[in-house]
């Protein structure tokens, strides 16, 4: 009992401590918001991948970086309602 | 047992990437100057610009191998020179002191702190980089939530101690910018623009999302508590995007400039709604600019003047710059101004340098230096003022406008060749040249261009001038000893010797005592005044040629004739100051040494050879010795001799030491000292060249005249003839074959670099040394040149043709040696309506004045009556912009002959252009045609279009012009087109289809449906197999049955990993090679069996009974390498790149670089390399932090290829690390010297 006691403390102290560490809670929207943020902000942070993109759309970087931050904000559209 | 992979690869950058992450100015060194450091790619390095040198030059580079991120500067109190720190994907926090004395530059590594973990992540920081101005502080930051500070303090003299991090982080809000503020000496302050999205995540409903609002944040760093707060924040605009530092302190204002989208506005911690000043960002003018449109500031600096003025450059996404300035008595700012300043490319980074120049990082093309001619207070461009503009940017203003003009305040000075954005690449040689060329398609928007590249040296004409007959030999001499330029030039013409004298300028010199009606083998300086001339017949000896009237009329002392034996003459001879040696007709060597008087004195032994001496060589007197030790003798029978001509322990002379064996007769000889690696900096060479072309390099070494140490390389198919020279202070040689090639020390590593000269083909040259300028003068034919050399850092040249947009891809047609570019600029307008635009604005114009145009017609000045309302030239200004308009056109380019566009045809339909080929159609006949797939008002976010098709032209017989065959619909945008058994495959959308041509439309001959999960990117083909290249599922091979009726395409086997690719390459015919969009390169191979069955049944029937395996094809591919390029690779072909070359798998990057794969052929060697990388990794370790094999297994484990940039370091650690590395290799006894051999040899027969 114990052990299950701590192995849940363990996994609070995780999820707590980074972003994306699911539980068996988690639904949808969460778990595909978290994977579109992170894919996101790897498209910001790789310099090659923001300027392949920025050249696609035809814009300087700097607006290209901006937008998908904007996109970070709620990338998969509003959550589900909740239902009670 | 041990297994080996099948294929191993060396990988080696040729071009470094030249697109600019981040630059900064600072005084790096220490000097008072400053200088800018860049990150590009992996790769920091430090530019130097200075007036005198007139434009800047690399001091130092060094790869990080890490993905670098941000780089900042700060100096601490006291403190005499700025520090870097930078962040990278490492997870470590890295900073760093440049060092640079007479010894070694370098960077030297100062901290190295570890605060999470490696790769971009969301939550990892390194997103954002912020030191306090003042140098007490290092703010990092996260896209989202982590935020850590370390404090800079001073512990000692000399020594910075860095503090653990502390934390400010808040969960679910994003950051998009982060600045250090400059607070003067109170507690340092950060502010960051963030926005929390907690609210809008638990509402359904989706109006919190619409509530958001973008906050200025300011942190403070209590030094005192040690401990960070938040301190104020305060709703700011919510397009808000940049920060901008205001200086503080005494009597300066503090507080930060905040730009988004058409504001500017000024904050100040704790300020009131009065206290906040706001511009809007003026626009535009002119017909084709639509006057709603609202620009973003992008990019920007400040710079403070001395006494205490500022003001800031900032730049819009048009490539506008502006001039802001604050208006701050007693450090309240009252408002602030902007004026249009000038135009420039939109730049990463933009860098104002205290000697007055404005370096432009470009987003695209060439990087630009400008000098500041004014500040921009003259001209009479509208200025702005803050009282003008409401606060709120929602409220309504009548918002500011300017026109746009050609530059005033600043003038370009010099440009930094860069090939970034790389959009495709193909290595041709339609010029028929030695090795083939580097043809590129780069840049975007206004500054697109079509870039020759060639490895060769880029060469300064400095005379040219026409000789009455065709000289064979050029030689340069002195009069005296003690002269220290250049006296006499002379020349070998058809039987006969011209003399020259070089004064103000060149004439032919009289009376000089030289044998006119004769050939000339070599001429030297003797002695202290004497000067020799060698010709078949004998040797004239000429004391003491003086110009005593300072015209061309010479006077000399005395002549002597030195004849040799009856029926024989000279061949070949090789002289220094005080020796001479002369090989005869019979195979006799006859040695002669300076007498005191300076006369001539052979020496009693002589040296008879059974084989013809080809040539001699001697190197000069060594400093402090009366004679030269060795002499070199080449013999038509394939060897080269050595022989001492310092009396040897038995006190003989002219004795035999070594004898070196060659692969072909030698046709030139000659030694120099050259510097290189070893302890004492330089070395005595003996440079070998042979009738093949083949150029060998030895070690003579001084004491013993042993030869060692040899490279050996292929330099052109004609006999080689050597000059030696001096360049850029350093001695080197110039090797004369087809064509003329530079051998010298590279100035960075100390090896051997041989490069081509770009430039004319001659026969013969010698080192000048003039009063006015050095350099190297040859003869070519019937004209005598001078030139020198620019750089012999960078083996490239470039040649440029400009484009018109965007350019997408290219097709050679190598027949006619033309490219057909395709090109497409998104959100722009296209030809047609901006002419419209302007023509209407025309006609407008006319009707307002009519009056004054008839005065100008009756003036008969004007052709057209008024002026034509000029588009802006887009080089400089780009286009008009428009939202969901695509501007398209395909430009044939002839960089053979013409070096320009030949034809250019617009496509006005909102298409955009997105694959082309050239395709061969047997129906049509022998005639080529040029195939383009355009899609039809495209949007990528999110990917739609109203419809898409496939383009036929016809080609003229000259290849130089294309008009339209006809035009066929079809279901998704083709983005890639390929011949095929004189039909064409194109992929569309996910389906594979095969076309014939008819006379009104392509014909489907056949489709594989749903071929690849995603969309068709790339195909490539051999024999009956294709290559499907997805744009997320990696390649997927197709086999081709045309037994059947109809044709069947069956995909037959694809790959286990799903990578984006981009481009692909078959090496054989079961081989793929690619790259993907995450800049990884790889390759995979078919296994034989499954490669074998597909091509066995005439109708593939047993293929299509063969079940798919989970959701793919029914087999699976070999992965054989992989490799993180840190660059997303545009192209891939497999080429020879030198002449007399391997091929290798060659590749473009779209940040501008160009890379190379190197097949290993043998065991040992990847053996070695093997060990070597691994010992590097450990002993040598990436400055950034980053673990090199993690590094280079960013995204797949690294599998099968050696990092040649990693082992290249090798070139230039220190001597005793070199030792200890070589010691640690296992196998074969390896010494630094044979491992540079290796290293060497790689990039030298391989690439350039």
């Amino acid at each position: 009992m114990a052990d299950k006691l701590r192995a849940q403390q363990q996994l609070e102290a995780l999820q707590a401590r980074f972003i994306g560490v699911g539980s068996g809670d988690t639904n949808k929207h969460e778990w595909t918001s978290n994977m579109q943020r992170d894919s996101l902000s790897s498209y910001i942070g790789h310099p090659p991948l923001l300027q392949y993109m920025s050249i696609g759309l035809g814009q300087s970087r700097e607006k290209t970086r901006v937008q998908l931050l904007e996109r970070m904000i709620r990338p998969v559209g509003p959550p589900p309602e909740q239902q009670d | 047992m041990t297994s080996f992979s099948t294929m191993s690869l060396y990988a080696l950058t040729v071009k470094q990437p030249s697109a600019t992450q981040d630059a900064i100015s600072g005084d790096f060194i220490g000097n008072g100057k400053q200088q800018i450091l860049t990150a590009n790619g992996s790769r920091l390095a430090i530019l130097e610009v200075s007036r005198r040198q007139k434009g800047f030059h690399e001091l130092y580079s060094h790869d990080v191998f890490g993905i670098v991120r941000r780089i900042a500067k700060f100096r601490i109190a006291g403190g005499t020179k700025d520090h870097i720190v930078i962040t990278t994907d490492s997870g470590r926090l890295v900073t760093y002191e440049f060092v640079s004395d007479e010894k070694e530059k370098a960077f030297k590594t100062v901290h190295f702190e570890t605060f999470g973990k490696s790769g971009v992540r969301r939550v990892v920081p390194g997103e954002y980089l912020a030191a306090d101005p003042k140098g007490r502080a290092i703010m990092i930051a996260s896209v989202e939530k982590n935020k850590l500070v370390y404090i800079l303090t001073r512990s000692g003299q000399t020594d910075i101690a860095i503090s653990s991090p502390l934390e400010a982080h808040k969960p679910q809000t994003l950051v998009y910018t982060l600045i250090g503020l400059d607070v003067g000496y109170d507690n340092p302050m950060f502010a960051s623009l963030e926005l929390d999205y907690s609210t809008s995540e638990t509402d359904p409903t989706g109006e919190a999302f619409e509530e958001l609002k973008k906050e200025l944040v300011y942190y403070e760093l209590d030094l005192g508590l040690n401990h960070i707060v938040r301190k104020w924040s305060e709703p700011v605009d919510r397009t808000a995007n940049a920060l901008f530092r205001v200086p503080g302190g005494p009597n300066a204002p503090s507080g930060v400039l905040c730009c988004g989208e058409d504001s500017i506005t000024y904050r100040r911690i704790f300020n009131n709604e009065s206290s906040v000043h706001r511009l809007a960002i003026p626009r535009r003018e002119g017909v084709t600019e639509d006057p709603n449109r609202k620009r973003t500031i992008v990019g920007g600096t400040l710079y403070s003047l001395k006494g205490g003025d500022f003001f800031y450059l900032l730049q819009t996404e048009d490539g506008d710059v502006f001039k802001l300035t604050v208006d701050a008595p007693n450090g309240t700012v009252e408002k602030i101004k902007i004026k249009y300043f000038d135009t420039i490319p939109v730049a990463t980074s933009i860098c104002i340098l205290r000697a007055g120049f404005v370096y432009a990082a470009c987003e695209s093309g060439d990087r630009i230096l400008y000098e500041l001619e004014s500040l921009g207070d003259e001209t009479d461009d509208p200025m702005f003022e803050s009282d003008q503009f409401p606060v709120d940017p929602e409220a309504s203003f009548a918002p500011p406008f300017f026109k746009p003009r050609a530059l005033t305040n600043l003038t370009a000075v010099e440009t930094m060749p860069s090939l970034n954005p790389i959009m495709g690449m193909e290595v041709a040689n339609p010029t028929l040249e030695d090795a083939p060329q580097i043809y590129t398609i780069n840049g975007t928007g206004g500054r697109s261009s079509f870039r020759t590249t060639r490895n060769a040296l880029e060469v300064l004409d400095l005379i040219e001038s026409p000789l009455p007959q065709n000289a064979s030999d050029v030689w340069t001499t002195k009069l005296t000893i003690e002269d220290e330029t250049d006296t006499l030039i002379v020349l070998c013409l058809h039987s006969r010797t011209l003399v020259l004298k070089i004064g103000d300028d060149v004439e032919e010199a009289s009376n000089t005592g030289f044998l006119a009606d004769t050939n000339t083998l070599g001429v030297q300086q003797f002695g202290e005044d004497c000067i020799i001339q060698i010709h078949p017949k004998g040797i004239r000896h000429i004391q003491g040629i003086q110009f005593p009237d300072d015209d061309a009329v010479a006077t000399h002392m005395s002549l002597t004739d030195w004849q040799p034996p009856a029926h024989r003459t000279i061949v070949a001879c090789a002289t220094n100051n005080r020796q001479v040696a002369i090989a005869l007709s019979s195979g006799q060597i006859l040695y002669f040494e300076c007498d005191s008087d300076g006369s001539l004195a052979m020496a009693e032994d002589e040296i008879a050879l059974d084989s013809t001496i080809s040539c001699l060589a001697m190197p000069d007197v060594p400093e402090g010795s009366v004679r030269a030790f060795f002499m070199a003798v080449g013999c038509t029978d394939q060897t080269v001799r050595i022989f001492n001509l310092s009396p040897d322990m038995e006190g003989n002379i002219l004795r035999s030491i070594s004898v070196q064996a060659l692969t072909s007769p030698p046709s030139d000889l000659t030694i120099n000292m050259m510097s290189d690696k070893s302890p004492r900096g330089h070395s005595q060479f003996l440079h070998i060249g042979l009738r093949s072309g083949v150029y060998i390099r030895s070690v003579l070494d001084e004491m013993t005249g042993d030869i060692g140490d040899t490279r050996r390389r292929f330099l052109g198919p004609e006999p080689i003839k050597f000059a030696k020279v001096t360049v850029a202070g350093e001695p080197a040689i110039l090797a004369m074959t087809s064509r003329p090639w530079l051998g010298y020390t590279h100035p960075r590593t100390s090896v051997l670099q041989l490069t081509p000269l770009n430039y004319i083909p001659f026969k013969s040259a010698w080192n000048f040394e003039g009063s006015q300028f050095k350099g190297i003068i040859c003869v070519s034919a019937n004209e005598l040149r001078i030139f020198t050399f620019n750089d012999l850092t960078d083996n490239t040249t470039y040649e440029m043709i400009t484009l018109k947009y965007t350019p997408r891809k290219m097709v050679g047609y190598p027949d006619q040696g033309v490219f057909y570019v395709i090109q497409s600029e998104n959100n722009t307008l296209n030809a047609y309506t901006r002419h419209t635009l302007l023509e209407e604005a025309d006609v407008k114009k006319e009707d307002d004045d009519d009056a004054p145009m008839e005065i100008e017609v009756a003036n008969g000045d004007m052709s057209n009556g008024h002026d034509k309302i000029d588009e802006l030239p887009p080089t400089e200004f780009g286009y008009p912009r428009a939202a969901g308009s695509w501007a398209s056109c395909i430009q044939v380019v002839d960089p053979v002959s013409d070096k320009a566009v030949t034809h250019t045809v617009e496509i006005s339909a909102n298409q955009s252009l997105v694959s082309a080929a050239l395709v061969y159609f047997e129906s049509r006949g022998e005639e080529a045609f040029l195939v383009v797939g355009t899609a039809k008002d495209l949007t990528f976010q999110p990917y739609k279009y109203s419809g898409a098709s496939i383009q036929v032209y016809q080609i003229s017989t000259d290849g130089r012009r294309i008009s339209l065959f006809h035009e066929t619909d079809v279901s998704d945008p083709p983005l890639a087109l390929l011949g095929f058994k004189g039909k064409m495959v194109a992929g569309v959308g996910r389906n594979l289809c095969l076309y014939d041509c008819g006379t009104r439309s392509l014909l489907r001959k056949a489709q594989a449906s749903n071929c690849v999960p995603t969309r068709i990117m790339d195909l490539k083909t051999q024999g009956s197999r294709l290559v499907v290249a997805d744009a997320a599922e990696s390649v997927t091979y197709v086999v081709h049955k045309d037994q059947v009726h109809p044709n069947r395409l069956i995909p037959f086997i694809d790959d286990t990993v799903s990578r984006h690719a981009t481009c692909a390459e078959m090496l054989d015919y079961d081989t793929t090679v690619g790259g993907d969009k995450f800049g990884n390169i790889w390759l995979v191979r078919c296994p034989q069996k499954i490669s074998e069955s597909s091509d066995e049944s005439p109708d593939g029937s047993d293929l299509l009974v063969d079940k798919g395996y989970l959701g793919g094809t029914a087999n699976r591919l070999d992965n054989v390498a992989n490799y993180f390029a840190n660059d997303i690779p545009i192209s891939i072909q497999k080429t020879v790149l030198l002449s007399g070359g391997e091929r290798v798998i060659f590749w473009a990057g779209i940040q501008g670089t160009l890379g190379a794969l190197i097949p290993f052929t043998s065991r040992r060697q990847h053996k070695m390399f093997q060990q070597l990388e691994l010992q590097l990794r450990s002993d040598d370790k990436p400055m950034s932090g980053r673990d090199h094999l993690a590094f280079r297994s960013y995204f797949n484990p690294v599998k099968s290829v050696i990092d040649g940039d990693l082992i290249e370091r090798f070139l230039v650690l220190s001597r005793d690390k070199r030792e200890s590395i070589a010691a640690q290799l296992t196998g074969a006894e390896w010494s630094p010297g044979m491992i540079d051999e290796a290293i060497w040899n790689m990039r030298g027969l391989y690439a350039f």
